[in-house]
């Protein structure tokens, strides 16, 4: 172990170390002085971003560094994703503190647990080794069980947690499974190693291939794809929903770099293989998505449906396996995640009094009674639904770009007749808030942090789409496209 | 003014910010809001006649240009520039721009805000449509303008607006995907986005015709179309009068603008060998759709089908001209199709607009739009009458009116290209009449049908100024259409030489 070793790996340790004084101070604070938590918190993301950005590639965007004997790996790709990671958590504890304040929830756990799923995100994101890959994914995994049971007298969060902690346990089991297997073909747990062990033994191994299956199985609970969604409608509407805003945004981020590492970095030659499997999940995903969305009256349920639906674009940004199509794939979880933040944060609120706001009907006429949280979220839902200069249509597009780039026009079809589908249940959100009449005339106040972070998140759908080209082309440059 | 001041960005940008300070005057100040909209609107309208003088008619490049790179990874560019075409199409959004504010000032009082923001919304929207030279601009654009409409129609609509507006939103959203996939699939093809080295581009026939069928998608739909054209007698009918008259003067434009502008240019191949489809589709509208219209029993729902009808002429217009080619030497005939089709263009945009503005002005009244709930109208609103008359007489193609002069030129087009196209086209000269006519004897003529027309008040002063404008419009066009045709001239002989060179043979192999 060496100095650089520790340099790399600084935003992690500051993580780890900050959550450790998180714990420790909450033991000597007094309810009303709770604030000084949340504040924390903040400060951890603060100085994470800046140690993450003090670190320099000397210019090159494709460069990586490795520490600890190549087990862990910094690079822009994910770099960015961490940057974002912050950020969006940054959005989450703003939203979560005050639903958690309204329903007298607001206790330290949130924000250590919260920060303890991070860790697991930053680890996932720069893991380049299966055992770290595993590590990653359990701690984030764990963290995110114990949030969705955080309000303890709710049957229904228990039920959701458990039904969460079962499923999540077996398909971490198949994953460990699947790396078992690799590791058994390949003789070696490093990504890396692995890929060029492939190269050289050639890719019709069988044991390689059924340790690949069982490898995108996992994936695709983690990332909530059909026919592993079963838990995503439960969970989202189990869970407070300040844990739902925090597992359907951050934790997607992690998703798509542990794909991006296990697939690409250590199998990219089983491309062929694995694109076929991902074409199937990502189909699925976008056509059931889409459709069970249009049955929900529940908007947490709706969302959950929604999110398998945009998840089914993030798989399809990765299955061309180039270097455009995981930019493209990044771009769209970025994106996602701000968006997915923002419906979320709208949904809070619009729970009053610690009563959440669980129906389609909460929305109605929201255009009357506050006009610019109408616009925001009528923002967000043109965003998700893809219609441009809103940025959910320049990650659509991107994705759609690559799998046209790779010959994959049925695929772009399905994916442009399906978004239009999906259009329909996010305008029919717009058509509660602006032509229905509002079942209750009750003014909505926020805190002002509150207030601030979400116009702010509903800004980003306009701005991010008008200026998109930046992190466009930060994401296309981390592949080298 | 400079001559490198960026007008055409200012004729977008400007009506898009004045949505946002309208929209930051609040929802009490409804007095300033319409003020300020009227203020934006025609400081637009006046700013985009400087296209109109200083606009060069002798050639055919794109003028007033603007260049900046947009999203540089992928070569999109912020570029923007006009021809013969667009020009008479920017001055008629700006124009509409200031009609239908004028038009909304007493009418609508829930929201002015809101109101006036979405229409101003759309005029920089539909400016930029016709601005756009890069396809992806031009795709931004022409979606970004379902939001403001399909908000009017929602918000402000009848009482079926709901379903309307839905059904009009995802109707042309379906449409546009399409279309976004064959312009990817330029892109990757061409490496750039923009559409005039589109134009230049060599393409496979049969690739040709998937891409021509990807636009036909998008643009059959906008403008619309036989037989997906369902979406717009729904949204006609619900949309409040603005949103009416927008819908049909300026939005049905854009698909007929988007065939100009992208299937002909672009595939030019593929419409030779599709256009039977296009004519088929167009004489259909024409005669079956007229038909239609002949039966409604409901004003706006019969505007709604003789538009379509109307816009049968304009796809008409511009694919016969390969019939024409094959038929005779020069190429005469075939501009007088696509000039024909311009000209249809503009003179609808204003008679439909008139028609719903006439609409309106007896809803507002009455608060139906049911034929049989007027009836001599005439004895108690006379001015109105006069003027509606007028407005229904051009509908039907009366001589000395604008509509008149580009049905007239596409009929005699398509006489180059085959008489049975001519006659089938001409029958609309009857049905025009007979559904127009038939309107106005139960509407405007006749006994004062019952007590709400007898309590009718005259045409105020807005009103008759909005309606007397375009009736100046209206007979302007009809009688002295040159300076319009002269507008296009150069542009359209550009376009009809440039399709008469088959792209394939660029391919060389192939």
């Amino acid at each position: 172990m060496t100095r650089m070793d520790f340099l790399l790996i600084a935003p992690e340790l500051w993580v780890v170390t900050m959550t450790c004084v998180i714990l420790f101070v909450d033991l000597f604070l007094k309810e009303e002085r709770r604030a000084i938590v949340y504040l924390l918190a903040m400060v951890t993301l603060v100085f994470a971003a800046i140690i993450t950005l003090r670190f320099d590639y000397g210019g090159d965007p494709t460069a990586s560094a490795f520490a600890f004997n190549g087990s862990f790996v910094r690079d822009q790709m994910g770099d960015m994703l961490k940057l974002f990671s912050y950020f969006v958590l940054a959005m989450v504890f703003i939203y979560a503190k005050f639903f958690l304040r309204q329903s007298r929830m607001f206790r330290a756990d949130f924000y250590t647990l919260s920060l303890e799923a991070l860790l697991g995100i930053m680890l996932l994101i720069s893991a380049n080794n299966l055992v770290m890959v595993y590590l990653g994914l359990e701690l984030l995994a764990l963290a995110s069980y114990t949030l969705v049971a955080y309000d303890r007298d709710s049957a229904k969060g228990s039920e959701a947690a458990m039904k969460y902690f079962v499923l999540g346990s077996m398909a971490s089991g198949i994953l460990l499974y699947g790396m078992s297997m690799i590791y058994g073909a390949t003789g070696t747990l490093d990504l890396v190693a692995i890929s060029e062990a492939v190269r050289v033994s050639g890719s019709d191994d069988i044991m390689l291939v059924f340790g690949l299956v069982f490898l995108v199985v996992g994936l695709a609970f983690k990332f909530g794809a059909v026919p592993f969604h079963m838990w995503v409608p439960d969970v989202y509407e189990g869970a407070p929903v300040s844990t739902t805003l925090f597992i359907s945004s951050v934790p997607k981020m992690a998703a798509f770099a542990m794909a991006f590492r296990l697939l690409q970095t250590g199998l990219g030659d089983l491309q062929s293989d694995w694109m076929q499997m991902l074409s199937l999940l990502a189909v699925l995903s976008i056509v059931f998505g889409n459709l069970a969305a249009i049955a929900q009256t529940n908007i947490k349920r709706m969302l959950a449906y929604s999110t398998i639906g945009h998840m089914g674009f993030v798989l399809m940004g990765l299955l061309p396996g180039t270097a455009e199509s995981y930019g493209a794939g990044m771009f769209y979880v970025i994106v996602y995640a701000l968006m997915s933040a923002a419906a979320f944060g709208m949904v809070i609120m619009l729970s009053a009094r610690g009563v959440e706001a669980e129906n389609l009907d909460d929305f109605k006429g929201l255009n009357r009674r506050n006009s610019w949280y109408a616009a925001i979220m009528a923002m967000v839902m043109f965003s998700m639904a893809g219609v441009p200069v809103f940025v959910g249509f320049f990650a659509k597009w991107l994705v759609i770009q690559a799998a046209l780039n790779a010959g994959l026009v049925w695929l772009a079809i399905i994916a442009v007749v399906f978004s239009v589908i999906g259009a329909f249940y996010y305008i029919r959100v717009v058509k509660l808030m602006y032509f229905d009449e509002p079942i209750t005339e009750a003014p909505i106040d926020a805190p002002v942090d509150f207030r601030a972070a979400i116009s702010l998140n509903g800004v980003i759908m306009l701005g991010l789409g008008i200026f998109s080209g930046s992190l466009i082309q930060i994401c296309m440059s981390s592949f080298g496209a | 003014m400079t001559s490198n001041w960026p007008i055409l960005s200012t004729l977008i940008w400007l009506p898009i910010f004045g949505a946002v300070v309208v929209l930051a005057a609040g929802e009490h100040r409804a007095a300033l809001s319409r003020v300020l909209a009227l203020i934006v609107a025609g400081l637009t309208f006046l700013l985009s006649i400087s296209l109109f003088t200083g606009f060069d008619t002798s050639t055919a490049a794109m003028q007033f240009s603007e260049l900046k790179p947009w999203i540089e990874t992928f070569h999109i560019n912020y570029a923007l520039g006009v021809d013969g075409f667009s020009v008479p199409l920017i001055l008629l959004t700006t124009f509409f721009g200031v009609l239908v504010v004028i038009a909304g000032w007493e009418v609508i009082t829930d929201k002015v805000h809101q109101y006036m923001a979405c229409f101003l919304l759309m005029e920089g929207l539909m400016v930029g449509v016709f601005a756009a030279l890069d396809a992806m601009l031009f795709y931004a654009f022409f979606e970004a303008m379902l939001i403001p409409m399909f908000l009017v129609i929602g918000i402000w609509g009848g009482p079926n607006k709901v379903y309307a507006t839905i059904k009009f939103f995802l109707y042309t959203f379906l449409g546009s995907v399409f279309m976004l996939i064959s312009l990817i699939y330029l892109y990757l093809q061409s490496g750039t986005w923009s559409i005039l080295e589109w134009h230049q581009f060599p393409l496979a026939l049969n690739v040709q015709k998937w891409l021509f069928l990807g636009f036909l998608a998008a643009f059959s739909v906008k403008i619309p179309m036989w037989p997906v054209h369902t979406w717009l007698p729904d949204a006609h009918v619900e949309a409040p009068t603005g949103g009416s008259v927008i819908l049909a003067a300026i939005m049905l434009k854009i698909g007929g603008y988007g065939f100009i502008r992208f299937s002909l240019p672009v595939t030019p191949d593929a419409a030779a060998a599709l256009d039977w489809l296009i004519i088929a589709l167009s004489l259909i509208a024409v005669v079956y759709i007229g038909f239609v219209a002949l039966v409604q029993e409901d004003m706006k729902k019969l505007i709604a089908y003789s538009s379509i009808s109307h816009m049968g002429f304009v796809t008409l217009g511009m694919f016969i001209a390969f019939g024409v080619f094959q038929n005779t030497d020069s190429g005469r005939g075939a501009a007088l199709g696509v000039e024909g089709a311009m000209v249809q263009m503009i003179s609808h945009g204003f008679i439909s607009g008139a028609l719903f503005l006439c609409v309106g002005v007896l809803y507002d009244r009455v608060h139906s739009r049911m034929i049989k709930d007027y009836g001599g109208v005439a004895h108690k609103m006379p001015w109105f009458a006069a003027l509606a008359v007028l407005f229904f007489m051009a509908n039907s193609g009366l001589p000395g009116t604008s509509g008149f002069v580009g049905e007239f030129m596409v009929i005699l087009a398509a006489f180059q290209a085959n008489f049975w196209y001519a006659f089938l086209a001409a029958l609309t000269l009857i049905l025009g009449a007979a559904y127009s006519l038939w309107l106005v004897k139960r509407v405007i003529f006749g006994k004062v049908a019952n007590n709400d027309v007898a309590m009718l008040e005259d045409i105020n002063a807005r009103e008759a100024l909005v309606l007397g404008v375009l009736a100046v419009a209206v007979l302007l066009v009809g009688l002295w259409p040159a300076p319009l045709v002269d507008l296009m001239h150069a542009s359209v002989d550009s376009l009809l030489q440039h399709i008469q060179q088959p792209k394939t043979v660029l391919l060389g192999g192939q």
